[in-house]
């Protein structure tokens, strides 16, 4: 078994990192440090860029956050006021209560199908496989604003399939954008559009298994679905950790879908349905930069706890411990 | 995948990224049109009119000293977000910006406007009326220059009204009989939409029937008078719940795909609209070929005391951060303040002019409409609807007010809750934040 943690699944990532780890220098400590001057000196470009646009927004924003202003007194330094307002604000709570239910709902399904699609594609070996993951994965292609326009054309009364659909089977053709079905309409786009992503992250991860393990299985008189459940699905499981922590961060600062299914469905979707939706009208829409920093901060420091706290839990099954 | 760690770890940086304003900038450096003086002062301008460049290019030609360097910063909400950026990071607004009256407020309590008087407003003062004058300006001070405006009137489908034996209706009664006689008769379609999202438009129908929203003058910033659930209100969109609840009217939002679509093939036989509506029509695809369009009054409550609205109408203001303001100044008050740019912007953006000269002329009361089968629009309808506008007092914070509404009254047609309950806690919710902005109440 190979033992090579695939948190950093994608061959590219792993590759160049191999020829430097044999490369490693085994004598003087002066050739050690000479060695690391210089990768400090290949790194500066990245944390030049990483310091300028991560690490210093960050604490700009954080330091508006400290601040209130109101459209009719100005600006005063408030401390965390604007934290408690934040952690007490109904619209806010409740935006955090929507991304925790899509993530609830959401990761799974995505997790589901990625799954299906990549056990079933390590199995064959016609050329139809190498189509259909082609297929799969063309969702993840599309910019996400325009896959997300092109749903809403499809669950639109007027221009989408729906109503033929519907008609053939002579039912009512269902509001896709009506406040109690948005929510799945928006769970679809997601899905349609990184599952096909994640699969090619899962099926990297199957085809990195040693095939001489599926010939002991067999040997020892697994069946097909026995090798998939037993063997296949433990053996990339840091990989399937690795999965739900992005589709769980991705979920909790959903934005993108909803705020472009908002423009035809503005009464369903309202102008703090995420809580990223949420800062970014304070901001935008209504000039409330400091707090708008504080809603964004929030969400940030939740997201990296939940992230932490769940790469935490599943430390064993993703190799990190 | 690298894209993905770093969206992962930057929850934060994007949206702060954004919040230091990284749209500062180069103003000056792009311009849409050409300009052929390159030695005069440039004003950057922001604006969405269509047909506009024309308009550009005619002030351009006939000035030596100012040049326009126009840019399309996006419709409505889209310039304004940017706008409110570059108030907020301090650079990157244009000298001079189009906005719609509805919001100089909210951008003149941030400072972001530049107080006209003292760039010679009050000579042009005389070229508007007193209701156009009044939605720029606050006590002495003049925020900015008034372009056009959005009387209201009714467009019908005469077609499909002649079919189903229904009379133009005058009077709003008339119009939910003849929602009722439209169904009956089992037309396809509907009488009219109530979009819930019609922001400007919904408030309009609450001020025919003496609604004043807000009491705000720009002399005393922190103090405001909220009176949105008041009995004119409450009456008007009980009509409307009653309109839908019986399946009379659409509930579909405005401005969208569909809506557009809606608008010209039939679905809706009436499209209760402002002067700028005709112009809007004509630039959708898709329209019914049969169709036969006229404009008539907007229905009124009591027909013995009619009261005109409006919906909409824009002005062009000069920024803080125009580097020259005298310039900026010129170019607010001239690029519109002639016959021919408003010979341009009449019959190829289809505007309603607030310029006097213009307005109260022979060749703008008598012109014929094509879409409307020659029918003279003005002298019937939006001519007399706009000499009965005084003007109209809107919140600081309008964008809020009208996302609240949408909401309101979204939960309103979902059947959630009544629209005197949707009115009384709209109401709350505007109090409520008005005083969280520090505002105290009247």
């Amino acid at each position: 078994m190979t033992t090579h943690s695939t948190l950093a699944a994608p061959a590219a990532a792993v590759v160049p990192a191999r020829p430097a780890r044999r490369r490693a220098p085994r004598g003087g400590s002066k050739l050690e440090q000479r060695r690391q001057r210089w990768g400090w000196l290949f790194v500066s470009p990245f944390l030049l860029v990483f310091a300028l646009f991560l690490i210093f927004p960050l604490f700009y924003a954080f330091g508006m956050s400290l601040f209130t202003s109101t459209l009719a007194t100005g600006t005063k330094f408030t401390g965390i006021d604007n934290y408690l307002k934040a952690f007490s604000d109904p619209l806010f709570l409740e935006g955090l209560l929507r991304v925790a239910a899509f993530a609830v709902v959401m990761i799974p399904a995505q997790l589901i199908v990625a799954m299906a699609a990549a056990l079933v594609l390590d199995t064959l070996v016609t050329r139809l496989a190498s189509l259909s993951r082609l297929l799969i994965f063309a969702p993840y292609a599309i910019p996400v604003v325009i896959g997300a326009l092109m749903w809403s054309f499809l669950y639109s009364p007027r221009f989408g399939p729906g109503a033929t659909l519907f008609d053939l089977i002579g039912q009512p053709t269902p509001d896709f954008l009506a406040s109690d079905t948005v929510f799945a309409s928006l769970v679809n786009i997601v899905t349609w559009q990184w599952s096909g992503y994640y699969m090619v992250v899962i099926y990297a991860a199957l085809r990195s298994i040693d095939p001489a393990i599926y010939e002991a299985a067999r040997i020892d008189g697994a069946n097909g679905w026995q090798t998939a459940t037993r063997i296949k699905v433990p053996m990339i499981s840091s990989s399937v950790v690795m999965v739900i922590t992005f589709a769980l961060i991705g979920t909790l600062q959903f934005f993108t879908e909803p705020v472009v299914l908002r423009n035809i469905a503005q009464g369903a979707i309202d102008a703090a349905y995420t809580p990223n939706m949420y800062a970014y009208s304070l901001a935008f829409s209504y000039s409330q930069f400091n707090y708008a920093s504080a809603i964004a901060f929030s969400l940030g420091m939740l997201v990296f706890a939940g992230s932490f706290v769940f790469l935490f839990l599943t430390r064993k099954q993703s190799g990190l411990k | 995948m690298k894209s993905k760690i770093l969206a992962a770890s930057g929850v934060i940086a994007v949206a702060a990224a954004a919040l230091t304003g990284c749209s500062a900038g180069e103003a000056e450096a792009s311009c849409t049109n050409e300009i052929t003086k390159p030695d005069a002062t440039q004003v950057s301008v922001w604006a969405w009119y269509p047909a506009f460049e024309e308009v550009v290019d005619l002030f351009n030609e006939n000035h030596d000293d100012v040049q326009i360097c126009w840019t399309n910063a996006g419709q409505g909400n889209d310039e304004y977000t940017k706008f409110s950026t570059a108030v907020e990071s301090g650079s990157g607004a244009p000298d001079v910006i189009m906005l719609e009256s509805e919001v100089l407020s909210s951008f003149s309590i941030r400072d972001a406007l530049v107080d006209l008087a003292e760039y010679g407003a009050d000579d042009v003062a005389g070229d508007y009326t007193e209701g156009a004058w009044k939605d720029v300006s606050s006590g002495d001070a003049v925020y900015a220059i008034p372009v056009d405006g959005g009387p209201m009137g009714m467009l019908y489908r005469k077609d499909i009204l002649d079919q189903y034996g229904i009379a133009v209706p005058t009077t709003w009664d008339e119009f939910a009989a003849a929602a009722q006689a439209l169904k009956d008769a089992g037309a396809p379609g509907v009488l009219a939409d109530f979009p819930t999202n019609g922001r400007a438009y919904n408030q309009a129908l609450f001020a025919q029937a003496g609604s004043v929203p807000f009491v705000y003058d720009n002399a005393d910033p922190t103090s405001i008078g909220i009176d949105v659930n008041d009995d004119g209100s409450k009456s008007v969109l009980a009509y409307w719940d009653q309109l839908v609840k019986d399946g009379l009217v659409a509930t579909d939002d405005a401005f969208t795909a569909d809506y557009n679509t809606k608008l010209v093939d039939g679905s809706y036989a009436i499209y209760v609209a402002a002067a700028w509506g005709p112009g809007y029509l004509g630039g959708l695809s898709d329209a019914d070929a049969d169709a036969e369009w006229k404009a008539a009054p907007v229905p009124q409550w009591d027909p013995a005391n009619p009261v005109q609205i409006n919906w909409g109408g824009s002005t062009f203001a000069v920024t803080s951060q125009a580097e020259d303001k005298e310039a900026a100044a010129v170019v607010a008050k001239e690029v519109f303040g002639t016959e021919e740019a408003w010979k341009i912007g009449i019959e190829k953006a289809a505007l309603f002019p607030l310029w006097k000269p213009i307005l109260e002329s022979d060749y703008f009361r008598d012109l014929e409409y094509p879409f409307f089968g020659g029918q003279q629009i003005n002298k019937d309808v939006f001519l007399p609807a706009a000499a009965g506008y005084t003007g109209f007092t809107f919140s600081p914070f309008q964008n809020y007010a009208y996302d609240q509404l949408t909401e309101e009254l979204y939960a309103m047609v979902q059947g959630e809750k009544g629209s005197d309950q949707a009115l009384d806690d709209l109401q709350a919710s505007l109090e409520q934040y008005a005083t969280e902005q520090g505002f105290t109440l009247q």
